[in-house]
């Protein structure tokens, strides 16, 4: 019974730290589809960039993944403001059918995928670093550092980004502009221009994302589509445009998750978020906290 | 063209296509290759009836696919269990498949109900992995090391056993593209137009957009279903890993966007110039490549073209109209 | 009872916390032209939304002509006879006007019991109806070659294809000139005269002053004020919600 409690209570802190984890990988899409109504199911294409990128700089310059991320940031900006770009020059401009932007995001998902087998193949890849394989111990309670990290590190971007989007102009901003565009005009900043931005921080969230992705697992091209389900999942669960709502939901699929994997196997662990998006949306659109 | 006038001319075609095939064409790889094809013909026509005639997206034609082919292998198995040595013929498996991913279809349309079109989308893709889920963790039917299916030695109608595919294939094309024209021509048609290009509006002028959208998906899931049914017996070594591959996923949404949604013709366009492009694609460079041209085409369609090549002829020919 | 072709006890709608509807009891007798204002936000057209069905309400019942409709859904509200023009026109995009006509003729008038609209008759039919509104010339065109106007136009036709009893005619003026308001007062009181129940909700007072036989007025998901439109608009809230304190 010891052992059983133990091994519980052990899945249950593997799986807040691994929600943790997931709330900086969903807080991109909180961005572009809670508060922009952009639809980017290619969210984890981008992830996998950023893992790949610090596996890339681990690799040949020793580089710490984190530290990578972290000097990417403003190159995920900037290729996000590129694909905005080209999705308002494309879509949001002719407000065509939901389709074709739908479309847009699968193929980039898609080539995104298949870019990064035919460069690195469909090999596992992994980074080395000392925080990869010791953990603390306390008691009967094991808290591997590879998970601790990048969990400590996601809360940290997550409030960060709450602070911005709350006090800075140009967070404000883009909060107004995912309830009223009108009410932006009025305030003499371009909704386009806005948008632009808040779609390239929410690709910026990727290149750190990606850096806690491959530092908890190792990677390889697939994986992405596992994320399609969690990042909308905790997106919906979370109440689309609620950080707070998100950090919650992202914690409860990490523990739901962990506890299905540790007892029943981890073929079960796509199944879990996916049914989850599937009750979710059946049951309570509106999220957790509501709408 | 007249309505009454097209199922014969498209059974007429199906049957010479394959009889000329049979008489002239003997290399193998032709069948194999042609199998694709006209099964991405069945597909992206499926899926168009549930994307570019009612406007709902769905991501997860690989699950309707699979479960096609994953019933076929239940059935295969079914005589061993049974102790008996009657095979169930490949036609009826056919059918069953058709009613599974038929009946799964209608599931999917009940989701319709709470989801508008992103989320709509969305769901089918989680609804493709929970199957794939469901299928990796049976052992029935192999869970994921896969189940091997042995063809049968003798063919019907003579000739060997990959013919007999190709020519249930070929029947299966004719039945889908017949299909889709029938709805375009007719109320229902219109209704799934309506409900497409707002479907407010059309419950408001009458239209039982939740009748019609069941319609839709349970068609179009049927008909996937029906296209997986034989794959067992043309890859021999069924596993979830191929079957619920992404590629039918993206596939059958490319085909069609860039063949054209608004009519039967496009994905019958989209499925043989795409289709043709990649198995010669996985001949001469490797398949990874040409699963890239096929998203690089997808997203270039999508921009410059959004109606596809059937839009393009369209706009071409209004403008020498007017020229 | 009376024998009210429409009859409302105790309607109320909430959004999560925001109530939009409280308690509205409505009454619409056959064949009188109602004009139902009220300031912006105050309602109106989420009322129309739960009488058509395109919304449900949590409480309250409904009866129309004498049948309960609660639970019904749009289409077989629409089907019943009540019809809505939508106020941001939502005609079908991909088709032409005749065949925007020819779905509420299609999946309405010919899914009622009796009537059987043969293709030929339709076709006839969505001709006449475009003819009424003024389209006749654009029958072929797309939505997308239509002026503001013509679309309100298009809205009204599609409503009146489906051979209401009681037709909801949301903001059809807004944005018009004053002789576009006149020829679509016109066209209203025309199908009044055939026996149509017309509600109208609308902003411009002028027009639902004079085509109007009765007044309802909301504010702020209550009812204030139900009467002849002179005694309504004399009431002291009705104008207090408008002219403020």
């Amino acid at each position: 019974m010891i052992i059983q409690s133990g091994l519980l209570l052990n899945a249950i802190i593997a799986g807040i730290l691994l929600g943790g984890f997931y709330a900086a990988v969903s807080v991109g899409v909180t961005i572009s589809f809670g508060m922009l109504d952009i639809a980017n199911i290619s969210q984890p294409a981008f992830i996998l960039l950023g893992a790949y990128a610090a596996y890339i700089t681990n690799l040949y310059l020793g580089a710490d993944p984190i530290l990578t991320g972290i000097v990417m940031l403003p190159i995920f900006f900037v290729l996000g403001m590129a694909v905005y770009r080209l999705y308002y020059y494309a879509f949001e401009r002719r407000g065509d059918q939901a389709i074709q932007g739908l479309a847009f995001f699968f193929g980039l998902l898609f080539v995104g995928e298949v870019s990064l087998v035919l460069v690195f193949g469909v090999d596992y890849r992994f980074v080395a670093a000392s925080y990869i394989g010791p953990s603390i111990h306390l008691g009967i309670v094991e808290l591997p550092l590879r998970m601790v990290l990048p969990c400590a590190f996601s809360l940290i971007m997550v409030a960060l980004l709450q602070l911005y989007l709350s006090r800075s102009f140009i967070g404000r901003a883009i909060l107004a502009v995912s309830q009223d565009g009108l009410a932006l005009q009025l305030m003499a900043a371009s909704p386009t221009k806005i948008k632009q931005i808040a779609f390239g921080i929410s690709i910026a969230t990727c290149a750190v994302a990606g850096s806690f992705l491959i530092i908890i697992q190792p990677v390889e091209p697939s994986i992405g589509r596992d994320y399609i389900g969690r990042i909308f999942a905790i997106c919906v669960l979370g109440g689309m445009t609620s950080m707070p709502g998100m950090l919650v939901a992202a914690m409860l699929l990490g523990v739901v998750e962990s506890i299905t994997a540790t007892f029943y196997g981890p073929s079960w662990a796509p199944a879990v978020s996916f049914g989850f998006l599937l009750v979710t949306l059946a049951v309570r659109p509106a999220g957790l906290m509501g709408r | 063209m007249r309505a009454g006038v097209f199922w014969p001319i498209a059974v007429a075609v199906g049957v010479v296509f394959v009889v000329v095939s049979r008489l002239y064409l003997t290399n193998e790889y032709f069948y194999f290759a042609g199998y694709v094809v006209l099964e991405y013909i069945v597909l992206s026509t499926a899926w168009n009836i549930l994307g570019g005639y009612t406007g709902y997206t769905n991501f997860g034609t690989g699950a309707f696919f699979a479960l096609g082919a994953y019933s076929s292998a239940v059935l295969h198995k079914l005589p061993a269990l049974l102790h008996t040595t009657i095979q169930v013929p490949l036609p009826a498996m056919i059918l069953v498949g058709g009613i599974v991913s038929g009946i799964v279809g209608l599931g999917t349309g009940y989701l319709s109900l709470r989801l508008r079109g992103v989320f709509f989308a969305i769901a089918t893709l989680a609804l493709s992995i929970v199957a794939q889920t469901l299928i990796v963790n049976w052992d029935f039917v192999g869970g994921s090391r896969g189940i091997y299916i042995i063809r049968p030695t003798l063919a019907p109608l003579g000739g060997g056993y990959i013919q007999y595919l190709f020519t249930l294939m070929t029947g299966l094309a004719v039945l889908s593209v017949g299909i889709a024209r029938s709805i375009e021509r007719s109320r229902l048609g219109l209704g799934f137009a309506a409900i497409r290009d707002d479907e407010m509006a059309a419950e408001a002028s009458g239209v039982p957009t939740l009748r019609l959208k069941l319609i839709s998906t349970t068609l179009s899931g049927a008909l996937m279903g029906m296209a997986g049914a034989p794959l067992p017996y043309y890859v021999t070594y069924l596993d979830p890993a191929s079957s619920f591959n992404l590629a039918y996923a993206v596939n059958s949404v490319a085909m069609p966007v860039i063949g054209g949604m608004t009519s039967w013709i496009g994905p019958v366009i989209g499925a043989i110039l795409l289709g043709t492009i990649q198995q010669l694609a996985t001949v001469t460079i490797s398949s990874a490549l040409n699963l890239l041209i096929v998203g690089a085409l997808l997203i270039l369609f999508v921009i410059i073209a959004p109606n596809g090549i059937v839009g393009l002829v369209q706009s071409w020919r209004r403008r020498r109209e007017a020229g | 009872m009376t024998d009210a072709l429409l009859e409302v006890r105790g309607l109320g709608k909430r959004f999560g916390g925001f109530v939009a509807l409280e308690g509205i009891d409505l009454s619409i007798a056959r064949g009188e032209r109602l004009g139902l204002i009220g300031p912006n936000g105050s309602g109106k057209s989420t009322l129309v939304n739960c009488l058509c069905g395109t919304l449900h309400n949590e409480t309250g019942t409904v009866v129309f002509d004498g049948k309960p409709i609660d639970g019904m859904i749009a289409h077989e509200r629409t089907r019943l006879g009540l019809a809505r023009s939508f106020q941001l026109p939502k005609p079908f995009h991909s088709m032409n006007l005749v065949d925007n006509i020819r779905i509420p003729l299609l999946y309405t008038v010919n899914a009622r019991s009796g009537h059987h609209l043969s293709d030929a008759a339709i076709g006839e039919r969505c001709m006449e109806l475009l003819s009424d509104v003024g389209l006749a010339d654009k029958a072929r065109r797309r939505p997308r070659d239509l002026t503001q106007v013509e679309m309100r136009s298009l809205e009204l036709a599609r409503a009146v294809a489906t051979q209401p009893t009681l037709l909801f005619a949301d903001e059809a003026m807004a944005g018009l000139s004053h002789s576009e308001i006149e020829e679509i007062l016109a066209v209203l009181l025309r199908l009044n005269e055939q026996g149509i129940t017309i509600v109208l909700i609308e902003h411009i007072m002028s027009a639902v002053m004079s085509f109007s036989t009765r007044l309802a007025v909301l504010v702020a998901g209550h009812k204030i004020a139900d009467g002849p439109p002179q005694e309504a608009i004399r009431n002291p809230e009705v104008e207090r919600a408008y002219l403020g304190e």
